[in-house]
């Protein structure tokens, strides 16, 4: 497993360095002198001589990448210069907010989505199958930006007086601010409590901070189903096709003549075959709840890592784009690593001899 | 029974050779066919003229199909007869004719009083007819798409044929490329693209078409892939047909159908980012309506005036059903094995 | 061949009527077969694929699957019809009292689980044995059906056996609990023909230990004369011929029972040619009205036959052991 996982990491390394080219070349090709994109445009000429002679901008092009790679495997990846903070404590506040959001969102999109799937796959052609596939249709083509204004306008406006009334927006009521476990178990304090304590709704679940915790969750409820809905239609149908591909098989019939009953044939045999294409699939709308997250998290107003980039592009905050985009896409590719090592559980045949 | 029946032919435990045990290789090999199965269908299928005749008989036995392109006329004719079919200019500003930002719909048949101007879908912030830029809206998204579209496919082919054709480090060196673009979020890509581009349409376009350009490289090539290995191309070799007369008469043409199934759900996907990119403020740029942009422009009054937030998105999702559902009817007339 | 006495019939099949229902029409697959299988005894089923041979193997399983549908007829084991039964009580009999091996072995066996466990399923399922037990049991069934090292083999999964390996553990998994009959369908055609022989004796050998009936199911006929006590001929739908072993290919009847063993090579064969059957096996959708071998038939010509292409000819007998349905010996044909 250990070599399967080292062979799997080496071969994902040219796409990493790919990852690192395509971020560097990035802050080189927008338009304008990075000093001047950096410092504002009234920056002088001697300021930006003394800026660009700082960050090593007048060395060739290689030796640029250079710096810049050591820089990134140092854990520097800039200063905000909008926030006056480094990137990296930009990062520790806002990941966990988009932590949650995509971990949400993805356990929604997965548990609806796979039963689904398997309901619809399994009464193939009922009713049921072809309600479930109408929906999966219409979900997959709702834009997720408009899909959270509707939301909004039904649980926040439409249904303001019900009990089913839902924050529109926001990670907690006002006036609430949590306080980080490391402050009530008297730990430490250092970059990755910080990180920890920012998961709100873990960090309020674990000091018992009842109000903070509902607070925080009916608040994810919105952005979450929203984020969740193109994922969870397009897992249901894979989920439905690669269950009727499996279910045609020779060896789905031997489970049958063994005298199993039809459940067993269903979630047993045939589930654990379809999966595969299943996990491959959930692997790749992974990408697609980041990129989500940019629009969901600009229409809740969080402040994660979509919303963070999406407003260090409108103001030009490059630093910022450059490192969010560099640690978005490399956990992109973790979780296809991840995906890659699922496989190897799930089918005997991908199996490292 | 016996042990005489043991067979000496019957080899230990090993691996027996159809299976696939370089793991790198396929859990790359179940990511391809998954984007394919998702979008594309048998690659490397060999088609007739006598398939293709079929396969249009068989498109239109499909429900999903039939859906699929009946939301596209409808679409389509408003595109085409916009003017005629909206009964204001897009960008016309009518305070003049005593309307006030973001009427709600008045249509008289529905109950509205017969002495306001009557507007069915309402007003939006500046004072235009909404149903006026819905319309001419439709414009808009089909055309970006199109383009986008286009663009991605004519160099995603170019790529995967010279990379499947070529093989040796011309592929290795292609391929490592695509893999980089398709290892970022697609959104997240464009975004970027946008960022050093700068925003507006032909950007956006451009953006959109960079992203998935990766999509239809891969399948291309392992079309080619597949492709060369049949007797047919080995054939033509033998008698001596040139490289590029091989790729321009034999291997292109049979590349054709999974790229029309995957083309057909990938104009869906460039109206949804497309939208999502001017929505974001980075693509269409207002007063052009786009329905992207004019829900962006109104999202912060979804609490008062619902309408002018919902009928873009509404467009939006027509469209983009409509292009999945043709693409779905598409792949499952070429492919009959995912028919069902 | 081995002699031995055949027992009461087990299982009786009457006028079973099998037929898929798709969009181009209705398949008539099995069309009023009827067939009789004895206690200990191998009886081959054989016909040209499309004949319907597995859809009637499948049928007496119950596990016809949509657009398929049992429509008429009876399929009694031990007196007791199979068709009234509920789901839940053929379940009890799948796998336990009647089981099946497949043609692909490999394909059969489910590529994510080990064979143990696959074997093991079987007691879990029908004698409630926990996982443990069930895998001891599953390594007496495997060194059974001569798999050596079985301790070793019940940990590999199907892709590491070869094709022999994997049907012997198809055999191992259709036998564990004992069933009083093995339906094998096709079960050497996927494998090499010194493999072949190997399967074949491994399930004579089950039914001289353990008196195990057993349907073959097969096109070929060399498997035929060499494993069945009785042989029964399909076509299109129904059953043309059925007699013992040796008198079908000593006698045969039926002009298509004639051309199938006239298009085996033999040893010692002067022929020059190998005689072919001309035309093809007719569409299951439109059956030709009279005789469905009317068409293809070069003896109904000779003979001079008319009614042949009108009126569909009954199982008749020839003598108690032997029946043909055919015109050419009935008394009175035109």
């Amino acid at each position: 497993m250990a070599r399967f996982l080292l062979r799997r990491f080496i071969s994902s390394i040219p796409v990493i360095i790919g990852i690192l080219a395509l971020v560097f070349a990035l802050a080189r090709m927008i338009p304008g002198d990075p000093c001047r994109a950096a410092l504002g445009e009234r920056a002088t000429d001697e300021i930006c001589d003394a800026y660009n002679e700082r960050y090593g901008l007048n060395d060739p092009i290689h030796v640029q990448f250079g710096i810049y790679l050591k820089d990134v495997a140092t854990g520097d990846l800039g200063e905000s210069f909008r926030f006056g903070v480094p990137v990296t404590e930009l990062l520790i506040q806002r990941l966990p907010t988009t932590m949650e959001l995509a971990a949400a969102a993805l356990l929604i999109a997965v548990f609806v989505g796979v039963p689904l799937g398997i309901i619809s796959g399994y009464r193939h052609n009922t009713k049921t199958d072809v309600a479930t596939m109408v929906g999966a249709n219409i979900g997959v083509a709702m834009p997720v930006f408009w899909l959270g204004l509707m939301l909004q306008y039904v649980f926040a406006v439409f249904l303001r007086d019900t009990p089913l009334a839902l924050p529109p927006s926001g990670k907690l009521d006002a006036g609430l601010i949590p306080v980080p476990f490391y402050e009530v178990w008297g730990l430490p304090e250092n970059g990755f409590m910080e990180f920890l304590s920012e998961f709100t709704l873990m960090n309020s679940l674990v000091t018992f901070q009842w109000e903070i915790f509902s607070s925080a969750f009916l608040h994810l409820i919105l952005p979450a189903v929203a984020l969740a809905t193109i994922p969870l239609a397009i897992i249901a149908r894979m989920t439905r096709s690669a269950l009727l591909d499996v279910l045609g098989l020779d060896y789905v019939r031997t489970a049958r003549a063994k005298g199993l009953r039809e459940r067993s044939v269903v979630l047993k045999h045939a589930l654990r075959n379809a999966m595969l294409p299943v996990v491959t699939i959930i692997g790749l709308s992974f990408g697609l709840l980041l990129g989500g997250a940019i629009l969901t998290e600009t229409i809740f107003n969080l402040a994660g890592v979509g919303k963070t980039l999406f407003d260090a592009i409108t103001s030009r905050d490059y630093t910022v784009v450059q490192g969010f985009t560099l640690v978005v896409a490399i956990s992109f590719v973790m979780v296809n690593l991840l995906v890659d090592l699922l496989y190897t559980y799930l089918d005997p045949r991908v199996r490292v001899s | 029974m016996s042990d005489d029946l043991y067979d000496p032919s019957d080899r230990p435990l090993e691996p027996t050779d159809d299976q696939p045990l370089d793991t790198v290789e396929a859990s790359d090999a179940i990511r391809d066919k998954v984007r394919m199965d998702l979008a594309g269908g048998d690659v490397g299928a060999v088609t007739s003229g006598g398939l293709w005749r079929t396969a249009g008989r068989e498109v239109l036995r499909k429900k999903s199909a039939i859906v699929g392109m009946a939301l596209l006329s409808i679409l389509l004719l408003l595109a085409v007869f916009a003017p005629i079919i909206a009964p204001y200019p897009p960008n016309k500003v009518l305070f003049d004719e005593g309307v006030s930002p973001r009427d709600p719909p008045c249509v008289h048949l529905f109950g509205c009083d017969e002495d306001k101007p009557q507007h069915i879908l309402g007003i939006d912030g500046n004072g235009r007819d909404y149903f006026s830029r819905i319309v001419y809206g439709a414009r808009v998204s089909l055309l970006a798409a199109f383009v986008a579209v286009l663009f991605a496919v004519v160099w995603g082919t170019m790529v995967g044929l010279v990379a499947g054709f070529f093989g040796g480090w011309v592929d290795n060196v292609l391929m490592r490329v695509m893999d980089v673009l398709l290892s970022f979020p697609s959104l997240l890509l464009a975004i970027v693209v946008v960022t050093v581009l700068g925003p507006g349409l032909i950007n956006a376009i451009l953006a959109i078409a960079i992203v998935t350009i990766p999509q239809y490289a891969r399948i291309v090539r392992s079309s080619v892939l597949s492709i060369r290995e049949q007797e047919y191309v080995s054939a033509d070799q033998a008698l001596g047909v040139t490289r590029w007369r091989l790729l321009a008469h034999r291997i292109f043409p049979n590349t054709l159908t999974p790229l029309i199934v995957i083309a057909t759900l990938g104009v869906a996907t460039a109206v949804l980012e497309i939208a999502s990119l001017s929505f974001l403020g980075l693509g269409i740029q207002p007063p052009t309506a786009e329905w992207g942009s004019m829900l962006a422009a109104e999202r912060n009054q979804v609490f008062t005036a619902p309408h002018l937030v919902f009928f873009a998105g509404l467009m939006i999702m027509w469209t983009v059903l409509g292009f999945n559902l043709l693409g779905d009817g598409l792949r499952d007339a070429i492919d009959p094995r995912l028919g069902r | 061949m081995t002699t031995t006495t055949v027992g009461d019939p087990i299982l009786q099949i009457s006028s079973l009527e099998t037929h898929f229902f798709t969009r181009d029409g209705v398949v008539k697959a099995v069309d009023g077969v009827d067939l009789t299988v004895g206690k200990g005894e191998i009886l081959g089923l054989v016909g040209e694929s499309g004949c319907g041979k597995s859809v009637t193997s499948m049928s007496v399983l119950r596990l016809i699957q949509n657009p398929g549908e049992i429509v008429g007829g009876s399929i009694r084991f031990h007196g007791e019809d199979l068709l009234d039964l509920s789901e839940k009580e053929m379940r009890s009999i799948r796998g336990d009292r009647i089981s099946m091996i497949f043609q692909q072995p490999v394909g059969s066996l489910n590529p994510v689980f080990t064979a143990g466990s696959q074997i093991s399923e079987v007691y879990e399922i029908h004698e409630g044995l926990k996982k443990k037990e069930g895998n001891a049991r599953a390594v007496e069934m495997l060194q059974k059906v001569g798999i050596p090292d079985a301790e070793r083999r019940i940990k590999a999964y199907p892709h590491e056996l070869s094709g022999g390996m994997a049907q012997r553990v198809m055999i191992a998994m259709a036998l564990a609990a004992g069933p009083e009959l093995l339906i094998a369908d096709e079960p050497t055609t996927a494998l090499d023909v010194t493999i072949q022989a190997q399967i074949i004796d491994l399930m004579r050998e089950i039914r001289n230990d353990l008196g195990t009936s057993i349907i073959v199911i097969t096109h070929d006929l060399g498997i035929v004369a060499e494993i069945a006590d009785r042989v029964a001929v399909m076509y299109a739908g129904e059953i043309v011929e059925e007699a013992d072993t040796k008198t079908l290919f000593a006698d045969p009847k039926h002009p298509y029972t004639k051309g199938l063993i006239g298009s085996i090579p033999l040893a010692g064969d002067r022929r020059e040619w190998l005689d072919v059957i001309p035309g093809r096996v007719p569409n299951l959708i439109d059956l030709p009205g009279g005789c469905r071998f009317a068409p293809r038939c070069r003896a109904r010509e000779e003979a001079g036959l008319t009614m042949c292409t009108e009126q569909r000819p009954e199982l008749t007998g020839v003598n108690d052991e032997h029946t043909v349905r055919c015109f050419l010996y009935q008394e009175g044909a035109k």
